[in-house]
């Protein structure tokens, strides 16, 4: 048979914005020395285009929705909006690098060509309909991340944090594996869809082996989203890292294992979702409330940052016990909402840490506000959206998981998790304490005057932000049609 | 375009154009708030002017759609209750803004970008109609409050912004679940729809779920009011507040408490209201004479004119609780007075510091003969504060007073001691500043006031005089509004009897 049989343009076309960024990064790794002497800025340009054609890419995949690979993938607005929240992630994450890896001596191309592969692995996932499929982004993106989280390589801590991401990262992917295995052991398929029809079908596999398949993809899922129990890692990784891919873990990454979490539970296991409701809503309960009170006690701002990202895993899991399609399009507008703001509130960080990221105290802030007012305010932004005041897009998103939790009358969760974000208000209110109300600090009098790459990447999520809490109608319309699954 | 609009958003404009003005302008900054808030406050007067006072509902309503799903609208009118408190909102803040004149030096220019700020989140909140506006207003004008006490306050400032914001932030969660709920249950945001909904049977509560929904909303306007045992945040803010902030605060931000439980949990939760009813008024009792006692033992002077609105404010929970006309009436009218004679006592008591820098009641003394017109404003405004006839909080606490009597006798003789014990904090306050000798310190530091100042503090006299001599100007609209929350509410069931009689001394006076 010709291989056109398998193969056709549409799957091509569906495909797009995934070869584009396989492509570009190694385009990246063979331009390495050509570039390397005469412009090191030339590849974040060329990373940044790549990106905003991949971009296009999925806008066009979009055009001509559908199923691709004979079903293993499948291009939705659910898949596209992943797609493009990733794609605006890596942007985002790119235009601070720029400043920090010129400071840091540190500027190749693998460090981009690492991004994009990335970025790659985390379309597929988005896109993926296929427990095999899944796998192998989450890999693709996975193994990228261990490299990048120790790409500063004569940095101990980032050492620790690389070698620690990798080790609990790949027995979570175990897990995960495990539990395709026994997926395809009881319903002989991996196939979502399948699955599902596997599962309601007459001749349905036991419901013990099912459900202990579920809950080994929830482990390693829930480690890919740093929900507890399963979030011991983020905080050593997170601050070893180097801050903007501090940045990006804290953003990409969880955006699209949160997508697979999705599309997993509420395709595939959808049917036995009584089952495991009971286990997200504990891991809900507890990411946010660990989250938020272990945030309490930190005075690095990266590691503060970790801690209140274990916490705003904890509310996007609240979205997915709702169990319903408004649940979906709440957790949808929550992810992008947050990446805006915890990039921004990142962006900031990279930009004062200085050399050798010496600045990561929260006391490194102090008088931030006197010094550079411009950085100071928008900083303040993406601390008001991490809290929740509204017109910002942080409120928003709450407020609709929340609204999505109470129509499915989880009542009780939705107490805790707003009281919960009473007590986050405390440890962002000590960085804009710091910020405004305290003298200057060493830090902030030597904090460097803003970049062109570095303006751009406080002001464009700043503005998201803002967008997403004064016309959320945008974003969230889109998420609203997306969040029904292909069945 | 609707004149309301133009009200709420021009404090907007002036904050987001009072940002753009360059550091360097020097009084750039603090000219344009002045000229801004003075224009918005001349702009609001046409308010109460094409108010039409023989017409119940809401007036110069704008509702447009905002958020297509859910369906949230930017839903603004006012009634003759929200009248004054815009009212009130536009006439303080350029006085606030000539009492920091010289006061605020540092940072100016973002001084006076967040007054304006919080000017247009306070005007939003007393305007919102629908739910999810309301909350949005209510949590902006929490931001610049705090970052007015956290920048420009005294030394443990930061400690009372903190506390200011986590307190404020821990009662509105609960707020916002609750207007959640209401909307799975309603399906809408909008207040009126919902009313009418309640009012015609169409949406009914279970016992149970009426008294969480009441208490969710209850609590977050408790602590902003604040209600004995909540109050503890606010001698603490509007102690390390500078003067402008604690008479935003006192006058115009304690009055989003007192609003919201007339506004809201009145008419939306009437039989769980009246459930709680006793408990309530017996923590606004205890918060009346709790409050008038620690104020006499205070040597500071902002702590106790701070404690002093903790006192006042228990009025007008009270005269809340007592669902009567005349209570209903004169709570209201009691918040306008204790924004008007507590927004001056700050201010003068902001004017002595500015001078002496000192708020110790031991550190002066004899001000009276430096500073004999200074001292004159002030012993009017001590006169209207403790009710002197004539005055403003005359009218008010009578009403009140009255009102409770009709509802529960004992509740009113309660109260009346919060009356007595005001006049000897606030004289013997008096006392200890104004009389006596002179020392040469007080001599020489403290002038008598300026042209500025007169300007700030003459507005405030005269409204004084005004309210309490001719509160006709004032209460009618007042009096429609409040008659229809307990109408709306058919709260008034169980006060049948009390009611008619209401309705004669009402028809009387």
């Amino acid at each position: 048979m010709p291989v056109s049989n398998y193969v056709n343009t549409g799957d091509m076309i569906r495909f797009l914005p995934e070869i584009i960024l396989a492509i570009m990064g190694t385009v990246l790794m063979v331009l390495d020395p050509v570039l390397q002497k005469r412009s090191s800025n030339a590849f974040g340009t060329i990373s940044v285009f790549s990106l905003l054609a991949a971009l296009a890419a999925s806008a066009y995949a979009y055009q001509n929705a559908g199923p691709a690979f004979g079903g293993m993938l499948t291009v939705d607005g659910f898949a596209t909006f992943f797609r493009i929240l990733v794609i605006v992630v890596g942007i985002l994450t790119i235009l601070p690098s720029y400043r920090f890896l010129a400071r840091q001596d540190a500027e190749t191309s693998e460090y981009h060509a690492l991004l994009l592969y990335s970025i790659a692995g985390q379309c597929l996932m988005a896109a993926a309909n296929e427990l095999i499929i899944v796998f192998i982004g989450l890999e693709i993106s996975s193994i990228a991340s261990y490299v990048l989280a120790g790409y500063l390589r004569d940095d101990k801590r980032a050492n620790e944090a690389a070698l620690k991401y990798f080790l609990l990262g790949s027995f979570a992917t175990a897990f995960f594996l495990y539990g395709v295995a026994l997926i395809y052991g009881a319903t002989g398929s991996v196939n979502l869809t399948m699955v599902r029809a596997a599962i309601t079908g007459s001749n349905a596999p036991s419901p013990v082996f099912v459900g202990v398949a579920a809950a080994l993809m929830f482990v390693g899922l829930g480690f890919k989203v740093s929900a507890s129990p399963f979030q011991i890692w983020a905080p050593d990784v997170y601050q070893g890292a180097p801050t903007p891919v501090t940045a990006f873990l804290s953003a990409g990454p969880k955006a699209a294992a949160f997508a697979v979490f999705l599309r997993i539970f509420m395709t595939a296991f959808e049917p036995i979702s009584n089952g495991w409701e009971p286990l997200v809503w504990i891991s809900a309960l507890l990411s946010m409330t660990i989250g938020n009170f272990a945030a309490l006690l930190q005075s690095n701002v990266k590691r503060l940052l970790a801690y209140s990202s274990i916490a705003h895993a904890g509310y996007v899991l609240v979205a997915l016990t709702a169990r319903s399609d408004v649940g979906t399009a709440a957790a949808m507008f929550y992810l992008a909402a947050y990446a805006f703001m915890n990039i921004g509130a990142f962006a900031v960080v990279s930009h004062l840490s200085g050399k050798g990221e010496r600045y990561q105290n929260v006391d490194d802030f102090a008088g931030l506000g006197q010094k550079q007012p411009v950085t100071a305010a928008m900083l303040a932004i993406f601390l008001l959206s991490l809290i929740g005041v509204p017109l910002t897009g942080g409120f928003f998103g709450k407020f609709y998981i929340f609204k999505a939790a109470l129509e499915s009358h989880l009542v009780w969760l939705t107490v805790i998790g707003l009281l919960n974000s009473a007590v986050a208000a405390y440890y962002y209110l000590r960085i804009l304490v710091v910020m405004y109300m305290h003298e200057p600090s060493e830090a902030a009098n030597n904090a460097e005057p803003l970049t062109p790459g570095l303006s751009a990447a406080l002001i464009l999520p700043a503005l998201g932000t803002l967008l997403l809490g004064i016309f959320p109608s945008w974003v969230l319309d889109f998420a609203g049609k997306s969040s029904t699954l292909v069945k | 375009m609707n004149l309301l609009t133009v009200v709420l958003f021009l404090p907007l404009a002036g904050f987001l154009i009072a940002l753009m003005i360059p550091r360097s302008s020097g009084g750039g900054s603090r000219a344009w708030a002045l000229v801004l808030s003075l224009v918005t406050f001349i702009v609001s007067l046409a308010l109460p002017v094409m108010f039409d006072r023989g017409f119940t509902g809401e007036q110069f309503a704008l509702d447009v759609p905002w958020i297509a799903s859910p369906d949230i609208h930017f839903y603004i009118a006012m009634d003759g209750v929200s009248l004054w408190l815009v009212l009130l909102s536009t006439f303080l803040t350029p006085i606030c803004v000539l009492i920091s004149w010289r006061y605020i030096q540092h940072r100016a220019k973002e001084f006076y970008a967040f007054l304006l700020l919080l000017e247009f989140g306070l005007i939003g909140v007393f305007i919102a109609q629908d739910l999810f506006l309301f909350y949005v207003f209510w949590e902006v004008s929490l931001v610049p409050m705090y970052f007015l006490v956290g920048i420009w306050g005294h030394e443990r400032r930061i400690y009372a912004a903190v506390k200011f914001f986590l307190f404020t932030m821990a009662g509105s969660v609960l707020m916002l679940a609750a207007i959640i709920y209401l909307y799975n249950r309603a399906g809408t945001f909008s207040y009126p729809a919902i009313v009418t909904m309640l009012s015609s049977g169409r949406l009914t509560f279970a016992g149970n779920e009426q008294m969480l929904l009441f208490l969710a909303f209850f609590i977050a306007f408790a602590i902003k009011v604040p209600l004995f045992p909540l109050h503890t945040w606010l001698p603490d803010a509007h102690v390390e507040a500078p003067s402008a902030g604690s008479v935003m605060l006192a006058s115009v931000m304690l009055k989003m408490g007192t609003y919201g439980i007339l506004h809201f949990c009145l008419p939306m939760f009437p039989s769980a209201s009246r459930t709680c009813a006793p408990w309530i008024a017996i923590l606004s009792i205890i918060g009346i004479i709790y409050g008038a006692l620690v104020s006499m033992v205070q040597p500071n002077m902002k702590k106790l004119v701070a404690y002093s609105s903790v006192s006042h404010l228990g009025f007008v929970v009270l005269g809340i609780f007592s669902f009567t006309q005349l209570g209903l009436d004169g709570a209201v009218y009691q918040m306008l007075n204790h924004g008007i004679s507590t927004g001056a006592l700050f201010a003068l008591v902001g004017l002595l510091y500015e001078r002496k820098h000192s708020l110790a009641i031991g550190d002066y003394g004899g001000v009276a003969a430096a500073a004999p017109w200074l001292s004159t404003a002030f012993l009017i405004t001590t006169l209207a504060s403790i009710g002197l006839p004539l005055l403003n909080n005359f009218v008010g606490e009578f009403l009140v007073l009255q009102g409770v009597a009709l509802s529960n006798y004992t509740w009113a003789i309660y109260a009346a001691i919060g009356v007595i014990l005001s006049a000897c904090y606030m004289l013997w306050l008096y006392q200890r500043v104004f009389y006596g000798e002179a020392s040469e310190d007080v001599r020489s530091h403290v002038p008598d006031l300026n042209l500025r100042e007169w300007a700030a503090v003459v507005p405030l006299i005269v409204m004084m005089i005004w309210m309490g001599v001719y509160s006709q100007s004032f209460l009618p609209p007042v009096s429609k509004a409040t008659a229809r929350v307990l109408d709306q509410a058919q709260i008034n069931v169980p006060f049948r009897v009390q009611i008619d009689r209401n309705a004669e001394v009402a028809r009387a006076r």
